[in-house]
């Protein structure tokens, strides 16, 4: 019989926890199928974070570690120095990367430390059921901006590419998506640029993926996909916004 | 050589190649020890942005099997104790050195042993211990560091070495030729890339089934057990024909020491005895002490912290009395050869 | 036998440098030894001290409330430590730059004004080693030699101006 499709080997067996219409499965498949493709996985680290992903050390099959809300690049760093021929990634959402562990986010690219971020955007809190995150759209309703965000009284949201492509020890800072089959490709392979940089030694690369979350959103996976094409793409325009090598 | 620079000599000697810090009175030293000699063994020093992400480097580097270590002063260990609890929840080894300085708050910059609780009980969230040893003296800075490394390595659990900002700034001749060291196990647990040759390598502190955690957490408690068994340690001076048992540890040992030493020359028969590992606490010595001793008196830099585990060990059996000073203050060998007589008075 | 010390003085007066050296010197003579700085703030500007204790035997508190010797470099520092001295102990002033006198009968007193002696020599910034050069003579706790021999030991063979002023600056104090 002919293989019609393969999942990548770098992806365990274990069955997702995900909840329907995720887009974290698509982007776990993604790393994965990159980690196969360059193979690297026997020397790959992970670090997975807190929040919807916090499970994630238990789906990618290279060594992984789990680390606290936010200091996932902290113990990154920690890994990549001490032990340099390994490929080091994390994977990490917004509240995870953009909120309790900006310090942590902002200090490993000025670093231009040599890992891979995996930044998932959904604009909320999802592990806790749908709070306000700091990527939430100003009007957004959450459990905890239950009259839409107000940008008088909570601020306006984190727009990170552009923030860190400023910062001289970056390599690569793109925003892709994953709403149709052309943005899942294009994710791909800015995915596979994300590690490349790594095993050329280029410095810090973040991929920030915008991704839906429609059981806190309150939407079908459809009508969820159409939200972030429609509002989260026009606050988050779509692009690469440094691409390069980390000045270090 | 400073005590504070013993540290980080030591830490290097025994085959630490990894420090990761951040600035803070008074253990800036070994911070600044360690970015001029690591470059030249071959090692790293990391300035990190905060103290939170130093111990969470530490944690990486413990994590993929490097011996690594991160220090601070009082207000930054509370910044790391987070991180020391996933640690302790990952069980890995490392070495945090906390050279205390009077608080709480900002508080002072000056010497305190007022961390002890956080030390002993306190140091992060969940059912933990660390192995936390207390130096008295600049040779003991550099050999327990030494001690605390391969202690961490054989119970695969971090280890604190808790100093104080005298101990830190004081200058004692050292000898590092002094150290044993200790046969510590291979990392085969660590997660540095499985290579195609075994199964991956989770760290991880994560159990959402309480039964699953409950068993991470008997399991860890029977190593636990284990070191308190085998690693207590302690030293005991002048305590053979003692009434008055003075415990006291780090530079307050000192300061009993000299004073037990004066009151003696008057026939009141003092002595010390002196907690090495604060965890474990050598808590049958004192209790086997109080059997013969008529009572007892502690001596701290803080309110009175270590007493509560004196008075455990003593068992009610003897008084426990305590002497403290705190905020920054040394207790002079004055006021605690006062407090001896005052005792020794109303024995 | 043990000698207690505490040099104390302004931030910027070397009281850290002669305390440290007066410390590795009886360490040399292959005595048990601590030097126990006051450290922070107060060591840019404010005032400066610092406690040195040497045995024979071992040492117990490293930080010290009567020394046998004070040696005081500026006013506040004679205020705070005069009183301390120990009965039969010494007290070591920098005339110069403190004009009360001690009146206590039960210490000796050793008074040179070095800051005077430092500027009218051209060793401006070495009252300290003058200080130390009368101390050394006066207790006999070191031969001049093998105080000379590591003081001018720790600096480099490049720097010979430094050199001759610090040996200069001991032999001062010394005759003084």
């Amino acid at each position: 019989m002919k293989t019609v499709y393969e999942k990548p080997h770098a992806l365990s067996d274990v069955p997702l926890h995900y909840c329907p219409g995720c887009t974290h499965g698509i982007i776990h498949k993604l790393v994965a199928g990159v980690i196969d493709d360059l193979g690297i996985e026997d020397r790959t680290v992970g670090i997975a974070s807190v929040g919807c992903s916090v499970f994630a050390y238990n789906y990618f099959n290279c060594d992984m570690i789990q680390a606290a809300h936010g200091r996932a690049p902290a113990v990154a760093t920690g890994v990549k120095r001490t032990h340099p021929d390994t490929v080091v990634f994390t994977y990490q959402g917004d509240g995870d990367l953009a909120a309790i562990g900006t310090a942590e986010t902002v200090h490993i690219a000025t670093r231009g430390e040599n890992v891979t971020i995996i930044f998932v955007n959904n604009a909320i809190y999802g592990m806790t059921g749908g709070q306000m995150a700091p990527t939430t759209l100003p009007g957004q309703v959450t459990t905890t901006s239950p009259y839409g965000r107000d940008r008088k009284i909570q601020g306006s949201p984190i727009r990170i590419c552009e923030m860190l492509s400023t910062l001289d020890g970056v390599a690569l800072a793109a925003r892709t998506s994953v709403d149709s089959p052309k943005n899942i490709n294009a994710t791909k392979k800015l995915i596979e640029k994300a590690f490349r940089n790594q095993l050329e030694g280029k410095g810090l690369s973040i991929v920030e993926v915008l991704s839906t979350c429609p059981t806190n959103w309150g939407m079908t996976p459809k009508a969820a996909l159409e939200w972030l094409r429609e509002n989260m793409m026009s606050y988050y325009p779509l692009g690469v916004f440094k691409d390069g090598e980390a000045v270090r | 050589m400073k005590g504070n620079e013993a540290i980080a000599e030591a830490a290097i000697n025994a085959g630490c190649l990894y420090y990761f810090g951040y600035p803070i009175t008074p253990q800036t030293e070994i911070s600044e020890y360690m970015a001029k000699r690591m470059p030249k063994v071959g090692g790293l020093c990391l300035q990190a942005e905060s103290e939170i992400s130093a111990i969470n480097m530490t944690m990486g580097a413990a994590a993929s099997g490097a011996r690594a270590m991160t220090s601070s002063s009082s207000p930054g260990v509370s910044l790391k104790s987070e991180g020391i609890s996933y640690i302790a929840g990952c069980d890995l080894p490392c070495l945090i050195v906390n050279v205390q300085r009077g608080g709480p708050g900002l508080g002072g910059i000056q010497p305190s042993q007022s961390d002890y609780y956080q030390a002993t009980r306190g140091v992060g969230h969940g059912d933990l211990r660390l192995i936390v040893l207390a130096p008295s003296s600049v040779q003991e800075m550099a050999s327990l560091t030494a001690e605390a490394f391969d202690l961490a390595d054989t119970y695969r659990m971090p280890a604190m070495l808790l100093a104080d900002g005298a101990l830190g700034q004081m200058m004692e001749p050292v000898d590092f030729s002094l150290f044993k060291k200790r046969e510590v196990p291979e990392k085969e647990w660590a997660a540095n890339g499985h290579g195609g040759k075994r199964k991956k390598n989770i760290i991880n502190s994560l159990f959402i089934d309480p039964q699953e955690l409950e068993n991470s957490v008997v399991a860890r408690y029977e190593r636990y057990k284990k070191v308190e068994e085998n690693e207590v340690k302690y030293e005991e001076f002048m305590t053979d024909d003692a009434d008055i048992v003075l415990v006291a540890f780090g530079i307050t040992a000192r300061v009993a020491k000299s004073a037990i030493t004066a009151v003696r020359e008057s026939g009141i028969k003092a002595g010390l005895l002196r907690p090495i590992t604060l965890w474990p606490f050598p808590k049958k010595e004192i209790g086997a002490l109080a059997d013969r001793a008529r009572a007892f008196l502690t001596v701290e830099m803080n309110m009175g912290q270590m007493i509560d585990d004196v008075r455990l060990a003593v068992g009610g059996k003897r008084p426990v009395d305590g002497y403290t000073r705190t905020g920054g203050i040394i207790p002079s060998v004055d006021e605690v050869e006062d407090k001896i007589r005052r005792m020794a008075a109303s024995l | 036998m043990t000698t207690t010390m505490i040099f104390a003085g302004s931030g910027g007066q070397g009281i850290q440098f002669s305390g440290k050296q007066t410390a590795k010197t009886a360490m040399h003579q292959g005595k048990n030894v601590t030097f126990l700085p006051s450290y922070g703030p107060e060591m840019r500007g404010g005032t400066s001290n610092c406690t040195v204790v040497i045995s024979d035997g071992e040492i117990g508190s490293p930080s010290v409330t009567s020394p046998d010797i004070a040696v005081v470099m500026n006013l506040p520092s004679f205020d705070k430590f005069e009183p301390r001295v120990k009965a039969g102990g010494l007290l070591v002033c920098d005339t110069t730059m403190i004009d009360k006198k001690t009146e206590r009968a039960d210490i000796d007193t050793l008074c040179v004004p070095a800051s005077e002696l430092a500027s009218e020599n051209g060793l401006t910034g070495f009252a300290n080693v003058i200080i130390l050069g009368a101390i050394i003579k006066k207790t006999g706790l070191f031969t001049f030699d093998e105080f000379l021999g590591l003081l001018v030991g720790s600096i480099p063979e490049s720097k010979a101006a430094l050199r001759e002023k610090n040996e200069k600056a001991l032999r001062m104090g010394y005759e003084f």
